[in-house]
């Protein structure tokens, strides 16, 4: 069989919507399959509306050794061939195209919704609930397991402490869990549907909010679409901003997972430590731009805050004394028998499990794949200053909390040498307004992992489409295997290691 | 003589619940924090006496008795315990029986309690509370059983009181090793580190806390003095073996084991400070080890 054409890109390169290759849907559901089995990674999946041929499916397959982004694209009827069976990575892509578009992957193992919504436009629910009613999340057939000593428990959507909602129903047999189902979607704000016949006064404020903690993870990624579709070039000294600041909010997160990781096992020293370097990492924002999670520092075609002379002298001492504390409070996690034996061989991955899955970020290089959107689809300053990929092999708690510290290590380095070495000149260019029926992918390594936007611009200019895909969305299938055969005791800090977003996911 | 065998009780009563603020100050003193006050235990007491009991439809009369009886028997069985060279206000041949085991009533409906929740929350820390409870059990046993045949005495009072420097000088390698035995069943027995949390917020990861989850105002008071007055007279246990000061004036030796009160909160601040908790599955085996310490110093005092 001829492999189909693709529509190769560049990160942020942008092309004609006219350019995507639509095929027919077996030959679309062979590439992908033959694609992911022969190393490129499903990076989106996601139904388009064509207005005289009813829905078509996109692919974005992403192949690390050329640096590739390929686009395809079939379109389908009330119901297609289910891929996930083939690729396991699909999955949840599909449960969201069935959701979005009432549209059923025949064959899925797991057809349930992901988001608890009514599908977009006129299209009809697939679950059968009344078009005029809310959707009650977390209302859907669990799986259930039956016999002696088995047991269910469930957590949430409320938790004992201040973090997000979402559902958690462990099938056990005493304190072994056999399995793990997770029901998320109270907090879907119905972003994706908000962002058609954008960019408006809105979008960037929902960019922002998209996942909090990933302010500039999602702000550079929708940038980056925005300069890519109108053809802007953005000033060297915007672009080493931006990466500074990514790197600064992958500290701070990062600093933080090794605290409550610390706290989860109730190892007290690194727990005290890390919750106030956390801070003095988001302070280090807050000293460029103002605000602590970066909101508003980045604008298409630049960044709106410059670090002159005399604040980057602060900025730099306050970055080493950061450091200086991290490093204590990293070091003696790793040198205290207790927490390592705590965390060794706790919520295993393996590389297969790993690359089945698609898994992305830190989650996946603890399994020892070697995947980073900054090294292999570098964009901004991460093409001109090189920063190096850590993994870690054993893909357990301790791998992930290792790879955290490692990370640590090479963005201050980073970030150090991109403060010494700002380029001079602007810090903005103006943007120009959108071209119709232009498409584009961005693509930022924020700190949980891959940021996948996918711009889709209209006769006028507008969005036509507009998909997200956040690391999160990979990643919580990640945390539900990796739980399989594990102790239930051990799942906060097996959370804790992945540390997901439910917003990020909800959307 | 009356008060002199009162005082111990009424000691009991009033300063256990400070243990807690020692244990706490010591924690934040390490994590370089100014830590809740000394007293913060009775405050929490005081405001729990002022609320109402929400109770569920679910649960029944056990759910309400669980808190009252693991107070009364935790009370009973510091009445069998002596403080310094002082006796225990109650004392008879065979009361080492009955003190282990109104510990045992008081986990018992403790346990009770929590399943009569029917939450699968409070079903799992039951079910731990009573894993590790009995593990824990044999260490204490063989333990307090090696030291009756030291001391030629099966009732507290004779064998905590009848301890002193002489012991340590005549048999010391069987009282340190009932000694490192009965630190670990303290830890265990009063939910610390590294066998639980008392500061987790994760029910899925916790033992006692998550089976009084339900409870509140005054029967969680009950609850939390009840622990209090728990870890009170297990420490008892410690403090007259590792520092049996006899000098002969009661009133000096009772104020040196005050001191060494909180000299042992001072060392669990300090351990949990300084580790990390255990997995649940590596819990046993640090109880089974505090067993075979105690059956070693049972068969080195046979010897």
């Amino acid at each position: 069989m001829v492999s189909p054409v693709t529509l190769n890109l560049k990160n942020s390169q942008a092309a004609n919507c006219s350019d995507i290759p639509v095929y027919p849907f077996s030959a679309f559901r062979d590439h992908i399959i033959t694609s992911v089995k022969n190393g490129a990674k499903l990076s989106a999946l996601f139904g388009n509306p064509v207005t005289d041929q009813g829905l078509q499916l996109m692919s974005v397959l992403s192949y690390p050794e050329s640096g590739t982004l390929s686009l395809l694209a079939a379109s389908v009827g009330e119901s297609y061939a289910s891929l996930t069976p083939d690729c396991p990575a699909a999955h949840w892509f599909e449960r969201e195209i069935a959701e979005q578009w009432g549209v059923t992957p025949l064959g899925h193992p797991w057809l349930k919704p992901i988001r608890f919504h009514q599908p977009f436009g006129n299209h009809a629910n697939i679950w059968g609930w009344n078009p005029d009613e809310a959707v009650k999340p977390g209302v859907t057939d669990f799986f259930q397991v039956k016999g002696e000593e088995v047991h269910e428990v469930a957590v949430g959507p409320i938790h004992a402490g201040v973090i997000e909602p979402g559902h958690f129903r462990f099938n056990c047999h005493g304190e072994t869990v056999l399995h793990l189902e997770i029901a998320l979607g109270y907090q879907h704000r119905g972003i994706e549907r908000a962002l058609q016949s954008g960019p408006d006064k809105k979008t960037l404020h929902m960019m922002e909010t998209l996942a909090g903690d990933t302010t500039i993870g999602h702000y550079t990624a929708y940038c980056q679409a925005l300069e890519g579709l109108s053809g802007c070039a953005v000033p060297p000294r915007a672009q080493a901003l931006r990466a500074m600041a990514l790197e600064l909010e992958r500290l701070a997160n990062h600093t933080g997972d090794l605290g409550a990781l610390a706290g989860d096992i109730g190892f007290l020293p690194t727990a005290s430590f890390c919750g106030r370097l956390r801070g003095d990492f988001l302070n280090l924002t807050a000293l460029i731009c103002g605000n602590r999670f970066g909101r508003d520092m980045i604008r298409p075609g630049g960044v709106l805050f410059d670090l002159e002379e005399q604040r980057k002298e602060k900025f730099l001492g306050n970055l080493e004394n950061a450091f200086r504390d991290v490093k204590r409070a990293a070091e003696l996690l790793w040198e205290s028998s207790s927490v390592v034996s705590r965390f060794e061989k706790v919520g295993v991955i393996t590389r297969e499990q790993a690359v089945q899955l698609g898994l992305v970020g830190p989650a996946a290089r603890a399994c020892g794949l070697a995947h980073d959107i900054r090294c292999d689809f570098p964009a901004g300053a991460y093409a001109d200053f090189k920063i190096p990929i850590c993994t870690q092999e054993a893909g357990d708690v301790n791998a992930r909390a290792y790879l955290r510290w490692m990370e640590i290590q090479k963005s201050v380095a980073y970030v150090r040498t991109l403060a010494n070495a700002l380029p001079p000149g602007p810090i903005r260019t103006p943007a120009g307004a959108l071209p119709a029926n232009r498409v584009a992918v961005s693509m930022v390594e924020g700190w949980r992992g891959e940021i996948c936007h996918v711009a889709m611009t209209d006769d006028v200019g507008k969005f036509h489409r507009y998909k997200v895909v956040d690391p999160s969305f990979h990643n919580w299938m990640g945390l539900a295997v990796a739980m399989r055969q594990q102790q239930i005791s051990d799942f906060p800090m097996c959370n804790k290691s992945f540390n997901l977003s439910y917003c990020g996911h909800d959307l | 003589m009356i008060f002199g065998s009162i005082l111990p009780l009424l000691l009991a009563l009033c300063l256990s619940p400070l243990m807690l603020g020692i244990i706490n100050k010591t924690k934040a003193f390490f994590a370089g924090r100014q830590g809740p006050p000394w007293f913060q235990t009775y405050y929490d007491l005081r405001k729990l006496l002022g609320k109402d009991a929400v109770y569920s439809v679910t649960t029944t009369w056990l759910f309400r008795a669980g808190p009252i009886v693991g107070l009364a028997a935790v009370i009973l069985a510091t009445f069998l315990v002596p403080m310094g060279s002082r006796p225990a206000l109650f004392g008879f041949e065979g009361d080492l029986v009955l003190f282990a085991y109104l510990l045992g009533l008081m986990r018992f409906f403790t346990v009770l309690a929590a399943l009569d929740t029917g939450s699968s929350f409070e079903g799992m820390g039951a079910s731990r509370e009573v894993q590790f409870s009995a593990l824990a059990e044999p260490a204490l046993f063989l333990g307090l059983a090696a030291l009756a045949g030291e001391n030629h005495s099966i009732s507290l009072t004779g064998v905590l009181a009848g301890t002193g420097p002489w012991t340590w000088s005549a048999s010391g390698s069987m009282v340190a090793l009932v000694l490192l035995s009965f630190f670990i069943v303290f830890l265990a027995e009063n939910a610390r580190i590294p066998v639980d949390d008392p500061n987790t917020h994760l029910e899925l990861t916790m033992i006692h806390e998550v089976m009084v989850l339900d409870h509140g105002g005054p029967d969680f008071a009950f609850i939390l003095y009840g622990a209090a007055l728990k870890m009170w007279v297990l420490g008892t246990l410690l403090i007259e073996l590792a520092m049996p000061v006899r000098t002969g004036n009661a009133w000096v030796d009772t104020a040196c084991f005050l001191l060494g009160m909180a000299a042992l909160a001072v060392v669990v601040g300090v351990v949990e400070s300084s580790m990390a908790r255990l997995r649940l599955l590596r819990v046993p085996q640090l109880l089974v080890a505090a067993g075979a310490l105690s059956a070693l110093a049972f068969i080195v005092e046979l010897i």
